[in-house]
């Protein structure tokens, strides 16, 4: 019996949704970890069982969990993050140079292969593995180091990398994107990196065509065409068909080119989904009306898709981690609100009901797909 | 025999039911309390001094004897009725909010 298993991460938890493959009626486990906040939370694609999660809390600091039962129990693991070398400075908000130091993991990306090896994001941004199943990190340094690490700066969330992308085609190939600096690739698995910010245009930086500083909120792939990416950046939605080498604006008929999440049918490569936000100081949907927007075509031309979603007086924030989609036969698409509802759509989109409706301001949403 | 109490996110962390009871070799400071703590339960280690450091994190603060230790040296002895057992070092999450 296929079934689908929601992974949500909030202010004040982390929450696991459970569910048949038809998608009506869920059970809900949680708090795990009651009163921290849970940033992300990811299942292992080759160990459904395997789930790894980021806790941290302002008076604590960073613990990393581990769960080998899917997220029945959970065991604490390896939480020491320290920078390879002397880390240096970046850029602080008024363009003054500050020094490193690590926060927090913001998002964690387990090995497509290989249930002990995982990802870590982490703020001040650099990125970190694991191949001992969360026990040891260690900083993939030349991210930080390859030279334009002294001009990143932090968005309003912090200097955070937040995504993390692993080419089904290639294990030596991976994108990530940092808050604001930018997207970068390496192609000899996290060695060297390069910038990959041709085409983005960004007006708050002293140059709008840097080769970084951008804001990149979000990146998305299709396994199937690696080589495709979609990006919601601060404001405007960006594609690439060149694996990153250069990007075009698909912002087409948005109601605001403004969000946070962006993700990719599950079947359909050219299928992708936003959630509009009105704008960079007003972190809502435009008119109060709760609406994903739709692409089939890649970009450019959108329709909302607001059935069985909030359409008045609706003020609430939908946070870069927080959409995700299912690979059963009809995609199932879901994504978590600040105001604490968490939304299933099991027909591509053309229909929303809420999950839960009252957890704590939701973080992150991932799903998988249980055989 | 040290007593020590937690806050209560840190005692669910480290599977705690009550307060800490700790046997500490040589002087009874605040670094060897914290290495006894820490060494019975590894996933406290980051929780409240950092790691690399040894530094107290920012919102963590230490009292006992109604006496507020938080800024004294990590090496200087903790007071006598600490040592004895007699008072508990209360390790206390700074009032933030949230």
């Amino acid at each position: 019996m296929s079934g689908v298993r929601v992974l949500v991460g909030t202010r004040k938890g982390a929450f696991v949704l459970a569910s048949d493959g038809k998608r009506e009626k869920w059970e809900v486990s949680g708090p795990h970890f009651a009163g921290w906040e849970i940033y992300h939370l990811k299942g292992s694609p080759a160990d459904a069982n395997r789930l790894y999660a980021s806790q941290s809390s302002g008076w604590s600091g960073q613990v990393m969990q581990r769960s080998s039962d899917g997220g029945k129990t959970w065991e604490p693991v390896g939480n020491q993050f320290v920078y390879d070398g002397v880390p240096g400075t970046h850029q602080w908000y008024d363009g003054t140079p500050h020094p490193w130091e690590f926060k927090r993991v913001w998002h964690l990306e387990p090995s497509l292969d290989d249930p002990d090896t995982v990802y870590a994001g982490v703020e001040d941004a650099a990125l970190f593995r694991s191949r001992d199943g969360g026990k040891t990190w260690q900083e993939l340094s030349g991210l930080r180091g390859h030279g334009s690490g002294p001009r990143w700066q932090p968005g309003a969330g912090g200097m955070c990398l937040h995504t993390i992308l692993l080419d089904p085609s290639d294990p030596a190939r991976i994108y990530i994107a940092i808050s604001a600096a930018g997207a970068f690739r390496s192609v000899d698995a996290g060695v060297t990196w390069q910038p990959i910010n041709r085409g983005l245009h960004s007006q708050y930086i002293p140059d709008p065509t840097a080769e970084v500083g951008h804001c990149v909120h979000r990146i998305a792939m299709h396994r199937s065409r690696p080589q495709v990416l979609f990006m919601q950046k601060h404001w405007d939605v960006m594609r690439s068909d060149n694996g990153g080498d250069s990007w075009q604006e698909v912002s087409g008929n948005l109601p605001t080119d403004f969000g946070f999440v962006i993700d990719v049918h599950a079947h359909e490569p050219e299928t992708i989904f936003v959630v509009p936000i009105k704008s960079d100081s007003e972190h809502f949907p435009p008119e109060g009306k709760l609406r994903v927007y739709r692409s089939r075509s890649g970009g450019s031309e959108w329709e909302p898709l607001s059935k069985g979603l909030p359409q008045s007086h609706c003020y609430v924030n939908v946070l870069r981690d927080a959409m995700a989609v299912d690979s059963l036969d009809e995609c199932g698409v879901y994504f978590g609100t600040t105001g604490g509802q968490v939304y299933a759509s099991a027909d591509a989109g053309e229909s929303w009901a809420p999950i839960v409706r009252d957890l704590p301001a939701v973080l992150s949403v991932e799903v998988q797909t249980l055989q | 025999m040290i007593r020590v109490e937690l806050p209560s996110h840190l005692r669910t962390l480290a599977r705690i039911a009550g307060e800490v009871q700790l046997e500490v070799e040589g002087e009874v400071t605040q670094r060897t309390v914290l290495d006894a703590l820490e060494g019975r339960y590894p996933m406290l280690r980051g929780t409240i001094r950092d790691q690399v450091t040894g530094q107290r994190r920012p919102f963590v603060r230490f009292f006992a004897c109604a006496e507020d230790l938080s800024h004294e040296s990590p090496d200087a002895p903790l007071p006598e009725a600490v040592a004895s057992g007699r008072e508990p070092l209360l390790i206390v999450g700074a009032i933030a909010g949230g």
